[in-house]
């Protein structure tokens, strides 16, 4: 029906291009990058708009190694100036937005913080009228658990954690997440440097949730994360990049996009989708509360939306679009790749991270910088040594003025 | 206009009241109250949670101070007897690694340290190694020491540069040996370079959560990690972040309380 409906709607458009009449031809912004012209995308043209955008690094197509320059064709297009920044973990996105600190017009969170901004009434809801590309995300895409009713967010990029690994540097693949408790791998595992995500892991192992739903079941989870802290070479997010590429670290963990990255890059790195699941996020467009550019923000999400927009994002970053519109005009060598588009065998296993309660949230963050200080040597009586040391000083300190008071009596 | 006018020192009284003082208050205030603004000593309390990274940090940053100071001390004394105009160039050379990102430098160490960098290689040449450097507290106080050290040299050799030559000849005509000229001479005499020194390297290194993030591997966590995470990271509790900053400060200042009595009583012997 879908089809049959675009057919008609291309034939129709056909019919109109043959009259003289205010023809929707497609906009060409520049190579490569092609618009709907069925939208005002110049209303804002010469106002001296700009957009503050936050998004993470390395997730979006940039103009460099011949990609095309998503951000500027918009500010071609439309006459808007973007102001485009980066982050690198939800977490710090989350702690800038909420110290006030920046404003922001358009950000682009996972799931799971997506529901913890809706929640704190941090997010404005979203007028879809701006936003007609919106009918080019899928029907599984919407109205997801972490926004019900679909009022304030529009799908991005997908990805799914896995295992990436060196071939040449492991005599046994590594299969599940257990693996990455196993001895023959000590000292070259690399970890996510996110507390989310490292429990994630954890919690596949002991078949638990990703969501958990007591303090108690994080203090367990989090047992195997201290326990396998000695066999981790590091804890890291985006220097991943350049450890595995390099050949530093024979297994890490990290999101599908950039193994495709990854692997492009040394192809002596494999992947793997362990066989306990992984984790299925999504990362949303969405607009913060504080912005007063609403409607600026819309169309750029909207131009986000389009389909070669789409495409020339999907093809630079590697990560898995939520749009089958972008998908048919991927290049062959993406379109079929295992990691991006996973079987459905594989996609039945993914759990999705949900907003976790208050009281489970500070438990998780305490638990984590408890293990990432856990130190095995026992440096407990390091620190009684330091405290006998501070009070020693003082003391000395003490009686040094004591002298010196002494002598100048006399 | 006297020479003594206390209103020229009034620009930057402002300055320090808005941009030090205020913001101090800010963070005793949230170091004692909880989310909603209530008084409470918990967020000191979970503070010695955490002791076993406070002890990490003094100690490494101790080491590298140390290190430090070995390293600068003949350097400074080389530097303060060149001739003038040798002086500037090599006081130049001293600087030049500042002018480049700290970032950029602490980076350029992660490649030369990893298994697969220029450091291993040379040494498989001679069929040594390869050794793990990189994600250990070693590398991290190599990054203080390579990041820092200029901050050494430069006051030890201000310094030194006062200490007359004719002192030093004197000495030496008293029948002052080399270790005596050492003891009872030079090192007396370049005891406020020293505690300037000391000063510019522990504060920093005590502080710094790049070097341990980047050389560390994330695992070797120090308390600038520590108080990153519950402001920009997984924890964000702006409470117990402010608690870890006012106990690292009042460590610190316990510490700078030692070098400057330290550095008191070595000027009254001095003049």
């Amino acid at each position: 029906m879908k089809r049959l409906l675009a057919t008609l709607s291309a034939l129709a458009a056909l019919t109109f291009c043959a009259l003289p009449a205010p023809a929707a031809e497609p906009i060409a912004v520049v190579d490569g990058i092609t618009v709907s012209a069925d939208y005002d995308w110049t209303r804002f043209a010469g106002q001296n708009v700009t957009l503050n955008v936050y998004n993470w690094g390395e997730y979006i197509s940039n103009g460099s190694d011949d990609s095309v320059d998503v951000v500027a064709a918009f500010e071609e297009l439309t006459g808007i100036h973007v102001n485009y920044t980066t982050f690198d973990s939800n977490e710090s996105m989350y702690a800038k937005l909420k110290s006030g600190a920046a404003s922001y017009d358009v950000i682009i969170p996972s799931d799971y913080m997506v529901a913890k901004m809706i929640d704190e009434e941090m997010l404005l809801p979203l007028n879809y009228e701006n936003i007609p590309n919106f009918a080019l995300i899928d029907e599984e895409y919407r109205n997801p658990d972490y926004d019900p009713a679909n009022a304030y967010t529009v799908p991005y990029m997908l990805c799914t954690t896995g295992i990436i690994y060196n071939t040449t540097m492991v005599s046994e693949a590594p299969t599940a997440w257990a693996d990455l408790w196993d001895e023959q791998y000590a000292g070259s595992i690399l970890m996510f440097n996110n507390s989310r995500d490292a429990y994630a892991i954890a919690a596949f192992k002991e078949g638990r949730s990703v969501n958990p739903p007591t303090t108690d079941e994080v203090d367990e989870v989090m047992e195997q994360l201290k326990a396998q802290k000695p066999l981790v070479q590091a804890y890291v997010m985006d220097e991943i990049f350049d450890k595995m590429i390099g050949g530093e670290a024979a297994v890490g963990v990290y999101y599908s996009g950039d193994a495709i990255t990854m692997i492009d890059d040394n192809p002596d790195l494999a992947w793997v989708f362990p066989e306990e699941g992984s984790v299925l996020s999504v990362d949303c467009m969405c607009i913060p509360a504080a912005s007063q550019n609403q409607e600026a923000a819309e169309m750029f999400i909207n131009f986000m939306c389009e389909v070669d927009v789409g495409v020339a994002n999907a093809e630079y970053i590697g990560y898995t679009t939520p749009s089958t519109a972008v998908w048919e005009k991927l290049d062959e060598e993406l379109k079929y790749s295992e990691i991006a588009y996973p079987s459905a065998e594989i996609a039945a296993k993914e759990q999705v991270f949900t907003a976790l309660s208050e009281e489970v949230n500070s438990e998780l963050d305490v638990k984590w910088s408890e293990m990432k200080s856990y130190d095995e040597g026992g440096s407990g009586y390091l620190f009684l040594l330091l405290l006998l040391a501070m009070v020693l000083l003082a003391c000395f300190n003490i009686w040094r003025k004591m002298r010196r008071k002494m002598r100048n009596m006399y | 206009m006297k020479v003594y006018d206390k209103r020229l020192a009034s620009p930057y009284l402002v300055w320090m009241a808005l941009f030090t003082v205020i913001p101090l208050l800010i963070v005793c205030y949230y170091a004692l109250t909880d989310a909603e603004g209530r008084f409470t000593l918990e967020n000191l309390v979970s503070v010695s949670g955490y002791g076993s990274v406070f002890a990490r940090s003094l100690l490494l940053a101790l080491i590298a101070t140390v290190i430090c100071l070995v390293i600068a001390f003949p350097v400074g004394y080389f530097l303060s007897r060149l001739r003038v105009n040798k002086q500037r160039i090599m006081q130049m050379l001293v600087m030049l690694p500042m002018w480049m990102n700290f970032l950029l430098r602490t980076y350029a160490w992660m490649g030369l340290l990893s298994i697969n960098g220029p450091i291993n290689t040379l040494l498989g040449v001679f069929g040594l190694g390869p050794f793990n450097m990189l994600n250990t507290a070693g590398a991290v106080v190599l990054g203080m020491v390579y990041n820092y050290v200029p901050y050494m040299i430069l006051p030890l050799y201000t310094s030194m540069v006062k200490i007359d030559q004719s002192i030093i000849e004197a000495a030496q005509d008293l029948g002052a040996g080399t270790a005596k000229t050492l003891f009872r001479v030079l090192i007396p005499m370049s005891v406020p370079g020293i505690c300037t020194g000391i000063t510019m390297v522990f504060v920093p290194a005590v502080s710094t959560f790049v070097i341990s993030r980047m050389l560390g591997g994330g695992a070797n966590l120090l308390i600038g990690d520590l108080i990153e995470m519950q402001f920009l990271g997984n924890s964000y509790n702006l409470n117990v972040g402010s608690a870890m900053s006012l106990v690292l400060m009042i460590i610190v200042l316990l510490c700078m309380s030692f070098t400057s009595s330290f550095d008191e009583d070595e000027m009254e012997g001095v003049s």
